[in-house]
């Protein structure tokens, strides 16, 4: 029995295990930025004055909202990358991390654009009517007056977001990239699935999410737009 | 306040740790001794390696491992219908032998020095060795030199790939690959069939299955470069069960069986049955 109370794998591949919370900072960071962009994209899309621009922008959340993570990587994997051949790099390392990266920030675009579109509906609509009134275009509108407050009042919710985001990076093997659950997964395989290593690498993503949460609540407190 | 909330969530916590420890340390004295008097076992097998052991949509189990499993359990007494199956992943195997959770595993589970303190282990009823598949249409890859600049897949919980990257093979030799990583062994032959990565390599076994699946598409290539001691693994310390389980094997060679087993299972993939004899024992510990 002590043999599975031993945290000595954690100490001897703790370079290992660095590495491999390091790859799920790396994925977790740009596909953030990545789905914050395209959520910005695709709320803009939504609320847009053109039809066409609106359904595109809700079958678009629709789809990847309601689709299985582990089904769209294994799209972009398996699918588009091996066997369509769209490789974006000869190095199969950074070939599938981008993939990887496609595939968790097209599916968080989804929910940032949803958290957006809230965010919209707290700006009083007065504000765009008055915006509209002193002659600013649709674009104006949404950069200038509306945006910069319906950011400012999701904070949270992003912050939330970019929590899930980060444990969702454990699944990323099925699309070939390595990281800290990978690693995990390793370790049991050369030593046994035991309670210290699970222990260690819940610590490790807690040591990532909790100041992630404590953050964004902070931020949030501070820049809420008082009304 | 907070302070003390903080350190009765550590006590519970601990108290949560301690209480895991706990179960698993009861249970009968040994394997043989629960088979003599019970007539029943639980063996851990695979549940998703063709060919090893494989779980059946109508719920049963086949495979080379699952019919030796079933011999053995024979040898020790206890009929078929007396073994309750349980699968055995890579991940959960010492847990399972340690908590008593199940009696003996068979589950391609290779003798190695990592984990002898864990677990006792008998046999080897088999010696496997590692080989690698690639495109039939390939002819660059023929040996563990000609892996050097290739790009392999790395499966994740096994250790297959450490083999040629970190050079724990026969000949000691670190071959500089590019590795592909991935989260099972099917993953990898889809890549490698679209041209994703230039080998797939693990126990020749396992392969075999493979290629008898996807037909002419893949070759094994025929070159082994490890010996994997397929053992059967039992509690840390049940020397008894240990002494009995290898009996069993030295039967199963001596009156042919493992032989028509092996025949059974991998028929027409390429592999043949070279063994003579039962392999070197390792003995109990």
């Amino acid at each position: 029995m002590e043999s599975l109370l031993d945290f000595g794998p954690l100490v001897q591949e703790f370079a290992t295990i660095l590495a491999g919370f390091w790859s799920t900072i790396r994925l977790t960071v740009m596909s953030a930025v990545l789905a914050l962009v395209l959520g910005t994209v695709l709320v803009a899309m939504r609320v847009s004055p053109t039809p066409v621009l609106r359904s595109v922008g809700t079958f678009y959340v629709n789809i990847l909202r309601n689709t299985p993570l582990t089904l769209v990587l294994l799209l972009c994997a398996l699918g588009l990358s091996d066997t369509l051949q769209l490789t974006l790099s000869r190095d199969p390392g950074i070939n599938y991390y981008w993939w990887a990266i496609a595939g968790l920030s097209a599916y968080t675009a989804a929910f940032v654009c949803e958290a957006l579109r809230a965010g919209i509906n707290t700006v009083p609509v007065g504000q765009a009517e008055a915006a509209r009134a002193i002659g600013l275009t649709f674009t104006q509108s949404l950069r200038l007056i509306v945006l910069p407050q319906a950011f400012r009042s999701v904070i949270a919710p992003l912050g939330s977001i970019l929590i899930a985001l980060t444990k969702n990076t454990t699944i990323v093997i099925v699309a070939g990239y390595i990281e800290a659950s990978a690693v995990m997964k390793q370790m049991f395989d050369d030593y046994g699935g035991t309670l210290p290593i699970f222990l260690g690498f819940a610590a490790g993503y807690m040591v990532l999410t909790l100041p992630t949460g404590f953050f964004f609540g902070w931020l949030a407190r501070r820049l809420a737009v008082v009304r | 306040m907070r302070l003390r909330q903080f350190g009765a969530a550590l006590l519970s916590a601990a108290t949560l740790v301690g209480g895991l420890a706990a179960c698993g340390s009861s249970g009968p004295s040994s394997a043989l001794a629960k088979a003599k008097d019970e007539k029943k076992l639980t063996i851990g097998v695979k549940y998703d390696q063709p060919g090893m052991g494989l779980k059946k949509p109508d719920g049963t189990v086949e495979g080379f491992d699952v019919d030796v499993a079933k011999y053995i359990a024979k040898e020790l007494g206890v009929p078929e219908s007396g073994i309750t199956w349980k699968e055995a992943r890579s991940a959960n195997r010492e847990t399972f032998l340690a908590q008593g959770q199940v009696d003996l595993i068979v589950a391609t589970y290779s003798i190695t020095e990592a984990r002898k303190p864990k677990v006792t282990f008998a046999g080897p009823f088999y010696l496997a060795h590692q080989d690698t598949l690639v495109r039939a249409d390939d002819t660059s890859i023929t040996s563990l030199d000609s892996l050097k600049g290739k790009r392999i897949c790395q499966v994740t919980g096994s250790n297959s790939w450490k083999n040629i990257a970190e050079g724990t093979n026969k000949e000691s030799k670190k071959v500089d690959v590019t590795l592909v990583p991935a989260g099972a062994y099917d993953e990898c032959i889809t890549k490698l069939k679209g041209n994703a990565l230039d080998a797939v390599t693990t126990d020749d076994m396992i392969l075999a299955g493979y290629a008898k699946r996807e037909g002419s598409a893949l070759k094994v290539t025929g070159a082994p470069f490890t010996d994997e001691k397929y053992g059967v693994g039992l509690k840390k310390g049940d020397k008894e069960t240990c002494e009995a389980v290898n009996k069993a094997i030295t039967k199963m060679y001596q009156d042919g069986t493992i032989k028509q087993l092996f025949e059974k299972h991998f028929s027409g993939t390429g592999l043949n049955f070279t063994a003579t004899g039962a392999p070197p024992a390792e003995g109990c510990s």
